[in-house]
């Protein structure tokens, strides 16, 4: 991680997107940072922790996205600048008070909501587009089209907040937010944050109020007006620009990620003299009359954005209000299929959607070098399917879930849930989990499944959730289990982190986002206060572990409760050495004679584990493997063997 | 800073979770930056820590700011931590001219492993990655990083290599600076393992 709050003005820094974003706030005077963590936002809270006693700020890991936008929103409400991060599946969550702090306006100094997308779902369970939110409750909504820019627009955006009173949405792709570039430092002001909740004066009503969201279609008709206000303060804003030809063959408007793919496919077309691009920085409300005049300058017109034809959509609305004697372009992208509105944008995507409008030939590679690419043998370049780490506690909790389940004998399954263990989809959780929806559907799906036994359902239900999870959005449907009756298992994985997103810490660590011990919320407590049975174990030990979730499946009433605790592997190698010496004897080992088909290279899978064909025994790949001694339990010639290491 | 032969230079640096592939990319990135280059790097998700393949595009400027992705057939350089991987990452970027700098310690898929296909033949694997580039470097970074007492020390014997063979203009003073700012605690062991690679290049 790069030291965001470094002291050089005018330097040139290597910032990944959210860092950038960071330093930008920074720059830009908050006082306040919460978030909750997720891909691809997760740096820009965890650069500001590092920072925030040094800078006087206060820095905070939240237990959910909605706490976080509440709490950031007191921040502004008493006179900080505040800013809020989360990923699009955040977004989700906070709806509710989006829709009504749009209505209520903020305190003095502005709030920024920063959104992460991830298209192509690259580490998310969808590919969510958050751009529609702002058109749909009234949020004005910019993004970077690179890292200068995702610095810049932080300062820019903390002022069009204050100046109009308003929430601003700060909406960034993986592309930028988690891709890596220049950063050309600026100062950072010497900020004393004083905060103290005055009397109000709400811009809406010539009289102080409090903070509020009544009366709301008097404020909605408000809303509508500051929107109007903007967009005329859009119209000239540094980061809306157009560069090409006065007279283009073809006009791109794109934004975001598609501003340096669009550079990127004209430059290797060589078509700088043909095509146009409107990058437009200010996306809502729409800088209509910049946007006219551009559209002025060409017939054609290719739209290039992530994910969702968002500026394709409202720009075509837009001009379909042309007057009748205004010039009629032919517009192109998502509904004409030049560009899909699913995936993520590449500049080969781009480069394929201009050769389809204008007629450039453009090829790659030489048909030669083609045919040794066709030759490449499709065992060569075999998917590498994603596992655990060697050494992760889920393989082990998750084979001790399958054996039980297998033992049970009553087509039992996992609903599943947001983190590293969600691969328990595939064969690295031997195929356990059968529904992979958001944060803390698991356990709401095992609520409905445990009810369903007046309807002949029979089958065993266990929720497996994380650490994070269950304190970002389990509790609630415990509660409901608890209080319904519903039969169903939860499996807590304790791993100590928020291991998926970068090992952040959460209210179950005991520390907080700026290093500072906080009181560890125990979570068995929280369970048997709720009035659920639960049973801790530690998924190393096997037998135990699997004895008791059989024990728990049985119970076959009331929702009850596994933690099975063991810390993340990636964690605890930082701290510690590994504990065994592993060892596998090839006089035990029987190979493909052994009547276990291979169990440690066929079923449990761990990377560490490889297959010799030549001796047709399993060998210890030495630079991989964690020693964490789990399959020598798992051998049933006892083959391997662990040695503890003194 | 230099102009370069060709800009922008394209260099994809492929490899599996867990080797450390965005840790290159960052020395290489960081070094470059501070020698007055724009630099952009792009990287794969959700497998960094988890046996996936994880190739990260690294874009070298002395003019502007790229894009984070390198479009097909465009890299000029490979940087291959893995052999299986390096060969993936060709057939997806390769072009008659690119140079390619590998590892060839195996890391064995999971499904290698269980499969009865079993690790492709080495000698082959070498020969289409060959076939593939217009130069080849084969650096034996892991069994020299284990020699050094650490098999993550693989990564930097592969910058050492990359760095001899010219085609990015990294100073040996920069990138020795970076080793400072970013590994403090074991500024020895990585110069040593740099030094390593640009020998190990050195004679092909």
């Amino acid at each position: 991680m790069s030291n965001i709050d470094i002291d050089a003005p005018g330097s040139n820094q290597l910032f990944i997107g959210n860092e950038a974003m960071a330093r930008g706030a920074l720059e830009a005077g908050v006082g306040w940072a919460s978030a909750y963590p997720g891909t691809p936002s997760s740096e820009i809270l965890s650069s500001l922790a590092e920072v925030a006693k040094k800078r006087d700020i206060y820095v905070e890991w939240s237990v959910n996205e909605k706490v976080a936008i509440e709490a950031g929103a007191a921040a502004s409400f008493a006179g900080l600048r505040s800013l809020v991060a989360m990923k699009m599946n955040g977004l989700n969550v906070v709806i509710d008070f989006l829709s009504t702090i749009i209505l209520s306006g903020i305190g003095k100094k502005g709030l920024v909501l920063m959104v992460g997308d991830d298209p192509a779902a690259h580490s998310s369970s969808n590919e969510t587009d958050s751009r529609p939110v702002s058109k749909w409750l009234d949020i004005p909504l910019v993004e970077p089209g690179d890292f200068q820019e995702a610095k810049d627009m932080m300062p820019y955006l903390y002022d069009i907040s204050e100046e109009f009173g308003t929430i601003c949405i700060l909406r960034s792709v993986t592309r930028v937010a988690h891709a890596r570039g220049n950063i050309r430092l600026g100062e950072i002001p010497k900020v004393v944050h004083k905060a103290r909740f005055e009397q109000y004066y709400d811009p809406a009503a010539p009289m102080p109020t409090p903070i509020m969201c009544i009366p709301s279609s008097f404020r909605h008709m408000f809303q509508h007006v500051r929107i109007d206000k903007i967009r005329e303060k859009f119209e000239t804003s540094p980061y809306n620009k157009y560069v090409g030809p006065e007279k283009p063959d073809l006009l791109i408007v794109t934004a975001g990620s598609g501003w340096l793919y669009s550079q990127d496919a004209v430059n290797a077309l060589k078509a700088e003299d043909r095509i146009g691009i409107l990058k437009l920085g200010t996306l809502w409300p729409l800088p209509e009359k910049l946007v006219k005049s551009c559209l002025s300058k060409a017939d054609k017109v290719l739209f290039i954005e992530e994910t969702d034809p968002f500026l394709e959509g409202v720009i075509m609305e837009f001009a379909a209000g042309f007057s009748p004697e205004s010039k009629r372009n032919l517009f192109y992208g998502n509904h004409t299929r030049h560009l899909n509105s699913f995936g993520e944008l590449t500049p080969d995507a781009v480069i394929k959607a201009i050769t389809g409008v204008l007629d450039i030939k453009y090829q790659p590679r030489d048909a030669e070098y083609m045919k040794k690419v066709e030759s490449v043998p499709q065992q060569y370049v075999m998917d590498r399917l994603l596992t655990f780490c060697p050494g992760c506690p889920h393989r082990a909790s998750f084979w001790a879930i399958k054996d039980a389940l297998a033992m049970d004998g009553r087509h039992g399954f996992v609903t599943g849930d947001i983190g590293c263990y969600t691969m328990a989809l595939g064969p690295a959780g031997f195929f356990q989990t059968r529904t992979h929806q958001c944060m803390g559907a698991g356990a709401g799906l095992a609520n409905g499944f445990g009810q369903l036994r007046r309807f002949g359902f029979d089958q065993p239900v266990v929720s497996v959730v994380g650490d994070s999870t269950f304190y970002h959005s389990i509790i609630p449907a415990l509660v409901n289990g608890v209080h319904n009756h519903s039969d169903f298992t939860l499996v807590i994985l304790d791993n100590g982190a928020t291991a998926m997103t970068g090992f952040q810490p959460h209210p179950g660590t005991g520390l907080t986002a700026m290093g500072e011990p906080a009181q560890q919320i125990s979570m068995e407590n929280i369970c048997r206060a709720i009035g659920a049975r639960v049973e801790v174990c530690d998924p190393f030990d096997l037998k135990n572990t699997t004895r008791t979730m059989l024990d728990l499946i049985e119970q076959k009433e009331g929702a009850r409760v596994a933690i099975m605790r063991r810390t993340c592997e990636l964690v605890r190698q930082k701290k510690e050495e590994k504990p065994y010496k592993m060892k596998i004897d090839p006089e035990k080992c029987l190979g493909e004679d052994c009547g276990c088909n291979r169990l440690c290279t066929r079923v449990f899978r761990c990377p560490g584990l490889i297959w010799d064909p030549v001796a047709g025994k399993t060998k210890i790949d030495e630079v991989i493997c964690n020693e964490c001694g789990v399959c020598a339990d798992i051998c049933p010639e006892g083959a391997i063997t662990k040695e503890a290491v003194a | 800073m230099n102009k370069l032969a060709k800009d922008p230079i394209n260099v994809v640096v492929a490899g599996v979770g867990g080797q450390g592939n965005v840790m290159v990319t960052l020395v290489l990135g960081n070094t470059l930056v501070h020698d007055g280059y724009f630099v952009t790097i792009g990287e794969t998700y959700g497998a960094s820590q988890r046996g996936g393949s994880v190739m990260s595009h690294l874009k070298i400027s002395a003019e502007k700011q790229y894009s984070p992705l390198i479009p097909e057939g465009q890299a000029d350089i490979v940087l291959g931590m893995e052999p299986v991987e390096t060969l993936r990452v060709l057939k997806s970027y390769g072009n008659q001219n690119v140079v390619t700098v590998l590892n060839p310690r195996p890391i064995h898929p999971v499904d290698f492993t269980g499969s009865g296909a079993g690790y492709p033949d080495m000698e082959s694997l070498l020969a289409q990655v060959a076939g593939m580039s217009a130069k080849t470097y084969v650096v034996e970074a892991t069994g020299e990083a284990q020699k050094l007492g650490n098999p993550m020390l693989a990564n930097m014997i592969l910058i050492g290599a990359l760095i001899q063979t010219g085609l990015v203009t990294i100073s040996r003073e920069a990138i020795e600076k970076t080793i400072r700012d970013m590994f403090p605690k074991a500024v020895k062991e990585n110069i040593a393992a740099l030094s390593k690679g640009r020998e190990l290049a050195a004679g092909q």
